[in-house]
């Protein structure tokens, strides 16, 4: 073979197993070797759920579950072997190993969201995502670094270090999910989930060569998810290929009683047309808002993304101008509906039940104390940010006015919908920045520019590599972005194979 | 990219007074070399979303639809389940009771 076993694709790793190519354990030795290898440098593992650091061992746990995945591999060669009709197949992640975001729980392993508040914190439950992960025998890595609690775009605002962007170590990898993306693209696992609330999957996978899916709002169960901002957060996949974004998010997806706002079983989003199967159309008309293209795109960029629009466009499909005029201020509307949010979720770290817990005189010196220790600076900043838009007196000017504005981006979305099936744009305006860069925090929120709208309209959206651009003689990768509508990942999933060139 | 300029009529609201204050409803102590950073950023934060302003929405815009989701009642799991996996979280903890400071005080 002549690709590495921690550089497969899952599809490609799934069809080893089964042709005996290699073991479950070997394929998840050769992603911890790697991973462990370059996390010294890189910073993408919080944890490797390994029991002993020089041999790599395995921990119990994961041993047993790579045990368990072997057999049911093992179940299905002979099944096939024997001409067993009623053999059961394994699941297609049966053996696969992957990272996972800090924020999500797994019972018994600590859940830390990067922050000093939870360093300590054991997960009680699985999150449903994990549970669905272990029924289809995944294998879990490790856990990988993140902006404290979701809230940043290059992994800098971690309590435990900032991850490095395996295509160039003087950036960042993007975030909040930059861990996620640095494990992947640097093959220290197949592939890894992490959480988007304004981005932070497909910014992340932009910026490091990876394919990156944000569903529908509802599509895939928060339950078990450390709650960044409630009615924006999504968890996906980050991926090698669109093919394998897709293995996982139909293992992901499906309504939870434990989320009520998990899509219903009979979902509102499904048209009674689309019946016939895959029912994406042969032809896409694809849709640029070109009026937020016109500044603050790079140059070399830009041309990646008109040179990808050319080839779709002598494929046959259709490049439509669509006018979102209330686009230009989604940044403005997140940025409000985002900390308001936070600020309420993280209300809840006060240091009584778990996390960390500092004592002062007075119970009120106990939260105040535990508070102002367990939270970094940005994360401060957001809870900050979000008292002040939700206080009296100024809720009508921010919160209320950005709740609007939010239906309105929202119908104009619809709208738009009604004349094409997809619409494209970078995922970011720039390649991968360097350390530091950012430091203020406007100019780090402009970073999401582009992908925020999703989360505000909950529509599905996946950002795929589209080429790469040279700075300072490194080469770095560059995404473009899709946004679809509700329900229709389907359609994100075809139309990212036709820039990828896979066949799903 | 196109953004609207910042209006800066809903600027210079935040001092470092204010800044205290919103810390103070939050729980959390901001240390006073801090203060004056934080209120140049929330400045510039609230400069850049200030641009809603200039945006009109439709009178009385009718929000996103919302609809209020239940689901049967289920068996009740068995008692204490799972109460020693969750007080092993707490803090501190006397039995299975969580234990905190005094909450009402006397003066």
């Amino acid at each position: 073979m002549e690709k590495k076993l921690n550089e497969l694709t899952i599809t490609e790793a799934a069809r080893a197993l089964r042709a005996r190519e290699c073991t479950v354990r070997e394929l998840f030795d050769a992603c911890v070797q790697s991973a462990q290898k370059q996390n010294e440098e890189l910073n993408a593992y919080l944890e490797l759920f390994v029991s002993n650091h020089e041999t790599l061992e395995p921990d119990a746990e994961t041993l047993a579950a790579i045990e368990e995945a072997q057999k049911l591999i093992d179940a299905e060669i002979e099944s096939v072997a024997s001409g067993d009709a009623c053999g059961v197949p394994a699941p297609l992640l049966c053996g696969i190993p992957l990272a996972i975001k800090d924020n999500i729980l797994i019972e018994g392993r600590t859940s830390s969201a990067s922050s000093k508040m939870l360093e300590n914190y054991t997960a009680t439950y699985d999150a449903t995502v994990i549970k669905k992960l272990k029924a289809q025998h995944a294998i879990f890595i490790g856990r990988t670094n993140m902006d404290e609690f979701a809230m940043g775009s290059s992994t800098e605002h971690s309590a435990f270090g900032k991850t490095k962007n395996p295509y160039d170590t003087t950036r960042v990898p993007g975030g909040s999910s930059g861990g996620s993306a640095a494990a992947v693209a640097s093959h220290g696992a197949l592939a890894s989930l992490g959480t988007d609330t304004g981005g932070s999957i497909r910014q992340p996978a932009a910026h490091c060569g990876l394919v990156g899916l944000k569903p529908t709002y509802g599509a895939v169960s928060r339950n078990g998810l450390i709650a960044l901002a409630s009615s924006l957060d999504q968890c996906g996949p980050l991926a090698k290929s669109v093919a394998d974004a897709k293995i996982i998010f139909d293992a992901l997806k499906g309504n939870d009683p434990l989320d009520a706002t998990s899509i219903p079983k009979k979902s509102p989003y499904q048209k009674p047309e689309a019946k016939d199967a895959g029912a994406a159309p042969k032809k896409f008309r694809i849709g640029v808002p070109y009026h937020l293209l016109e500044n603050g795109v790079d140059e070399d960029l830009l041309a990646h993304f008109t040179k990808t629009l050319e080839s779709f466009k002598s494929a046959g499909h259709e490049i439509l101008d669509v006018s979102l005029p209330t686009s230009s201020y989604a940044l403005a509307v997140y940025y409000v509906i985002q900390p308001a949010e936070a600020s309420a979720n993280l209300a809840r770290f006060d240091g009584m039940r778990y996390g960390l817990a500092k004592r002062g005189k007075s119970l009120l010196d106990d939260y105040v104390e535990t508070r102002t220790e367990g939270f970094g600076e940005e994360t401060t900043r957001r809870i900050l940010l979000g008292t002040f838009v939700l206080s009296s007196g100024y809720i009508d000017a921010y919160y209320r006015k950005a709740d609007a504005a939010r239906a309105v981006l929202t119908k104009e979305y619809d709208e738009a919908f009604k004349n094409v099936d997809v619409i494209a744009f970078p995922t970011t305006p720039s390649p991968a920045f360097v350390f530091g860069e950012k430091s203020d925090p406007v100019s780090m929120y402009l970073e999401d520019i582009f992908t925020v709208t999703a989360n505000l309209t909950g529509m599905p959206a996946l950002s795929v590599p589209m080429g790469m651009v040279s700075r300072e003689g490194k080469e770095l990768p560059t995404g473009i972005h899709f946004t679809a509508p509700k329900g229709a990942e389907d359609l994100l999933f075809t139309i990212g194979a036709a820039v990828t060139g896979e066949t799903l | 990219m196109q953004y609207v300029e910042a209006c800066d009529t809903v600027g210079n609201m935040v001092n470092t007074e204010e800044v205290k204050k919103l810390a103070a409803l939050a729980r959390i102590n901001v240390p006073e070399e801090k203060l004056e950073k934080f209120a140049q950023e929330f400045e510039a934060i609230l400069g850049y979303v200030g641009q809603l302003e200039s945006l009109e929405v439709p009178e009385k815009t009718p929000l996103l639809p919302y609809t209020n989701v239940f689901r049967e009642d289920g068996k009740p799991h068995e008692k204490g389940k799972y109460t020693e996996k969750l007080a092993e979280q707490f803090p501190a903890r006397e039995g299975d009771y969580l234990s905190v400071k005094q909450i009402i005080s006397h003066d």
